[in-house]
């Protein structure tokens, strides 16, 4: 499925839910399901601090296309990462560095990306493109 | 005090009415607002007296030969002297207007430090203290080479007032600390900390941005050297607060910042300065935040400082009760005498989680570490979600608080 494809399908997820209960809901069950990181990539590193909330996040390149993990200790913010990851995840790297990002606003949850929520969020999708940018430049 | 005597004294439904803000709906629900312990809301007749001024006499003050420049130095004046009285300074030019209580700290650590502090000597402040009154501190004592030594607290987050002593050594030149924590809670035994400087001959500066909303106090009457505060966690205006320092202090200290109202002379070979308070107040000062803070403190002395006191621990006790029967819920900052703030976590729930679900209720609270991480060092955690109660709230809406902790407790332990 392309990015875009994705992002459709979440968008007409969250369409279904009836009100903010349901929706956050489903964020903590993505949140608590998503795998996170080992604790070998839990460092220093591969670690986004924000005032709020901490956010691991580890990307690498295989046969050709970014494979993502992330974590982080508030499970609303694990489970937007998750999202992410599930947007972000197997695609290659022109497609992320070309990918429009809007099923966030579209489903409501943009203040959780306002830049000074400091939930780490913001700076993990910065780097999710970033990785775009730079596997790309790698893999011509 | 019994609610019928509390009633007489404080009518909390017209309080409320002065509140504009008080009325609106987030995400379609009643605000509750509790997160009085980082800003206060503002009374109508704060708002009122902003607009009244812009609209009929805003004009640039001192110096201005003309009627609009009068009135609004008459009215900035005026909330000097309102400041005075509030906290029984024994003079008007001991009343400096700043940004706020972060601003008032930086000035006495730059311009005090400037002229008291060298090598080797030490500034005390506590482990209960805001980033803004320990980094002034560290950047003066960093400039000076002078030591930073800190006085801890125990695990109910109340000082440890008896290492004060052994603590201080004839190196030290000021001790710094707050009235009240910002995150716990925790009223300090401040005249005692006075008294042992005081016997040792060292100055203190208290920051009182969390307790003279809640706390009469009379400068005079602790004999504090200095004390900051912000008029915006007393219903009054952002980008206002005052340092409170003794004549005798201040006249000592250089100034801190130049330009503007605080010089007398200026030629290129030497400029001469404006005496007190204008010495320190640089550029063209906020003097219409200053006049709506002046309202707002006169707003708070009409409900009176005692019956706002009275009335918040009243909440306090109503909500440490309902919220400590919440399975799994700790309150961080447990003190004898503590103010009506409340921090805490649930077990298994991060502070960001907490304060996200009950944000979507309408309830307005803080997470986080609350610009005091030596604080949360101290408990080894990451942070807090913090409820801060002020004389408009209700009990109801504690009710609403509890009742929302339950529901997100429900939403986690079906995950």
């Amino acid at each position: 499925m392309t990015i875009n494809e994705i992002q459709e399908d979440i968008i007409e997820e969250f369409a279904g839910f009836e009100d903010w209960m349901d929706k956050y809901a489903y964020l903590i069950e993505l949140g608590t399901d998503l795998s996170g990181l080992d604790e070998k990539y839990q460092t220093e590193s591969n670690l986004i601090k924000g005032c709020q909330s901490k956010v691991w996040f580890n990307a690498s390149l295989e046969n050709g296309v970014v494979k993502l993990e992330a974590d982080s200790d508030a499970i609303i913010v694990k489970g937007i990462a998750a999202l992410l990851i599930r947007v972000f995840n197997n695609q290659t790297p022109e497609d992320i560095m070309n990918a429009d990002l809007k099923f966030i606003d579209e489903i409501g949850l943009k203040q959780h990306l306002s830049p000074t929520r400091s939930n780490g969020l913001v700076s993990m999708v910065k780097q999710i493109k970033m990785y775009g940018i730079a596997f790309n430049h790698v893999s011509k | 005090m019994p609610d019928s005597l509390l009633r007489m004294t404080i009518d909390i439904s017209k309080i409320r009415k002065d509140f504009p803000i008080l009325e609106e709906l987030i995400h379609g629900k009643p605000l509750v607002y509790f997160d009085n312990a980082a800003t206060t809301q503002k009374p109508r007749q704060v708002i009122d007296k902003l607009i009244e001024y812009y609209y009929k006499y805003n004009s640039n003050i001192h110096r201005g030969v003309h009627y609009l420049s009068n009135k609004s130095t008459d009215g900035n004046e005026n909330a000097r002297i309102i400041v005075q009285n509030f906290i029984n300074a024994k003079h008007s030019h001991e009343v400096i207007f700043t940004s706020g209580a972060t601003e008032s700290v930086n000035l006495v650590a730059n311009s005090f430090g400037d002229r008291f502090i060298f090598e080797g000597d030490e500034v005390i402040v506590s482990e209960l203290e805001h980033h803004s009154n320990i980094v002034p501190w560290q950047l003066i004592c960093e400039r000076k080479k002078a030591v930073l030594k800190v006085l801890p607290f125990n695990d109910q987050g109340e000082l440890m007032i008896e290492k004060l002593d052994e603590l201080i050594t004839d190196r030290t030149k000021i001790i710094a600390v707050n009235h009240i924590s910002n995150s716990l809670g925790t009223i300090n035994p401040i005249r005692k900390i006075i008294e042992i400087a005081h016997a040792k001959n060292v100055r203190v500066l208290i920051d009182a941005a969390q307790s003279v909303q809640h706390k009469k106090i009379d400068v005079q009457e602790l004999d504090v050297d200095f004390l900051v505060f912000s008029g915006h966690k007393i219903y009054g205006p952002t980008g206002i607060g005052v340092l409170y320092g003794k004549e005798e202090l201040l006249n000592e200290m250089p100034p801190w910042k130049g330009g503007g109202e605080m010089i007398q002379e200026v030629t290129f070979e030497k400029t001469t300065y404006n005496e007190l308070p204008y010495k320190f107040e640089a550029g063209t000062p906020n003097y219409i935040d200053a006049i709506g803070l002046g309202t707002a403190i006169e707003y708070v002395e009409n409900i009176g400082i005692q019956n706002i006191d009275a009335y918040e621990q009243e909440l306090l006790k109503y909500a440490t009760e309902k919220l400590l029967s919440i399975d799994g819920l700790r309150i961080y900052g447990t003190a004898k005498e503590k103010t009506s703030v409340i921090s805490f976590l649930v077990e298994g729930i991060h502070f960001y989680d907490m304060g996200m679900l009950l944000d979507q209720m309408g309830i307005a609270v803080r997470t986080g570490t609350h610009c005091t991480e030596p604080v949360m060092q101290h408990f080894g955690i990451d942070g807090t979600v913090r409820a801060s109660f002020s004389f408009y709230n209700t009990k109801e809406e504690i009710d609403a608080l509890y009742n929302g902790i339950l529901k997100v407790c429900k939403m986690f332990a079906v995950k």
